[in-house]
């Protein structure tokens, strides 16, 4: 076991884990913060994304010990950052959610692509959106709030 | 330096022997020299491009705008693509996964700091060191998924307008140090626990192949 010193939403935590434990289990059980979901493990639907070092990132596959003093920010911030904000405005004018276990990894993915790109094709979204899965199948609303999140982002 | 011609397979050495009767660089007077240096230069190209070829390195040196995984080099999975610089596209970067570095566009811990801990074999998600597509200027493979030959894969990789403008010792020291290149040899598991394959020749091997190309000059099979 390790004590490993993480930057989670701006504050400082301290957490003691094996270097192989995925930084999902940290943020999960040992953080207590459950924003971040777990889905399949392997990197391959999204719904484990947060963001690590301004970028997105899948917390299932990142072990704690690579995080290397990378600031992390997760669904729980998102309400405080001026794109998170306006983002899941978005997501509730046009009633993306369905079952909703998918989208706080499809809200951190959006934020990631409107960070970089303000007025994303539908092109953009297709490809920055293509790794995050939702069986309810909302893909079509949640390009619609990308959309309406960058217009209003301006 | 272990023997080298013990782990190479007869199959090569046949190739090589034929390749060698073969060389674009006779010049005038040197020409005994020259040919003599050429050959041994051209058996040591087949021994790198035997390494270049494998999926190890083909997977991220393609013509498409994706990536390929997997000993059989399919496309890579979830729609991962290029991107503008080779390291995906927003929100869905090479980083995004293959983690302990972040992606070439964005800076991000030395590979020394990752590269002990790149593959993560709980998950079979090889990575680490920066990863990201080599340009399309080194693809060694066409848009079709064929390999290109060992003659076109020599002169894209000894073209300087195509190769980052390195030089035969600037080749060599890829070959040698780069972190992305030294992955080959540590890949880790896949995700069902099984080990991915290695190139045909140690690390060791590929980088004496190349030192002997290189002090050649750098020859390359005419076809």
């Amino acid at each position: 076991m390790e004590t490993y010193q993480l930057t989670v939403n701006g504050q400082q935590k301290e957490v003691t884990a094996d270097p192989t434990t995925p930084l999902l289990w940290v943020l999960r059980e040992e953080l207590k913060m459950t924003g971040t979901k777990y889905g399949c493990g392997i990197a391959a639907c999204g719904a484990c994304t947060v963001h690590v070092g301004g970028q997105a990132a899948r917390s299932c596959v990142l072990p704690v010990s690579l995080v290397n003093g990378r600031p992390i920010v997760t669904i729980e911030a998102m309400a405080d950052d001026p794109v998170g904000r306006v983002v899941q405005k978005a997501w509730v004018d046009k009633d993306v959610v369905q079952c909703g276990y998918c989208q706080s990894g499809q809200i951190m993915s959006a934020v990631a692509l409107l960070k970089s790109t303000r007025k994303p094709t539908d092109k953009n979204i297709e490809e920055s959106m293509g790794g995050n899965l939702c069986r309810c199948g909302t893909y079509v609303r949640i390009r619609q709030a990308i959309k309406a999140a960058a217009q209003q982002i301006g | 330096m272990p023997s080298l011609r013990a782990g190479i397979p007869a199959v090569l050495l046949i190739s090589i022997a034929s390749l060698a009767a073969s060389s674009s660089r006779w010049e005038g007077d040197t020409f005994s020299k020259a040919r003599s240096s050429d050959s041994e230069g051209l058996v040591a190209w087949q021994q790198v491009y035997s390494v270049l070829t494998h999926p190890r390195c083909l997977n991220c040196h393609t013509a498409n705008d994706y990536p390929e995984q997997g000993e059989d080099r399919h496309r890579h999975q979830f729609n991962v693509l290029r991107g503008p610089e080779g390291s995906g596209v927003p929100g869905l970067t090479c980083g995004t996964c293959h983690q302990g570095a972040t992606s070439k566009a964005t800076g991000g811990p030395n590979c020394a700091e990752c590269h002990k801990g790149a593959n993560l074999d709980a998950t079979g998600i090889p990575g680490g060191h920066g990863w990201h597509l080599a340009p399309l200027s080194m693809a060694w493979q066409d848009r079709n998924d064929k390999l290109l030959s060992s003659a076109q894969v020599c002169r894209a990789v000894t073209d300087r307008t195509k190769n980052d403008n390195m030089g035969g010792q600037e080749l060599l020291k890829h070959h040698e140090e780069a972190a992305l290149v030294q992955y080959a040899w540590q890949p880790g598991r896949r995700p069902d626990g099984t080990a991915r394959t290695l190139p045909p020749l140690t690390h060791a091997q590929f980088v004496e192949a190349t030192q002997r190309w290189v002090e050649a000059g750098t020859p390359c099979p005419q076809q």
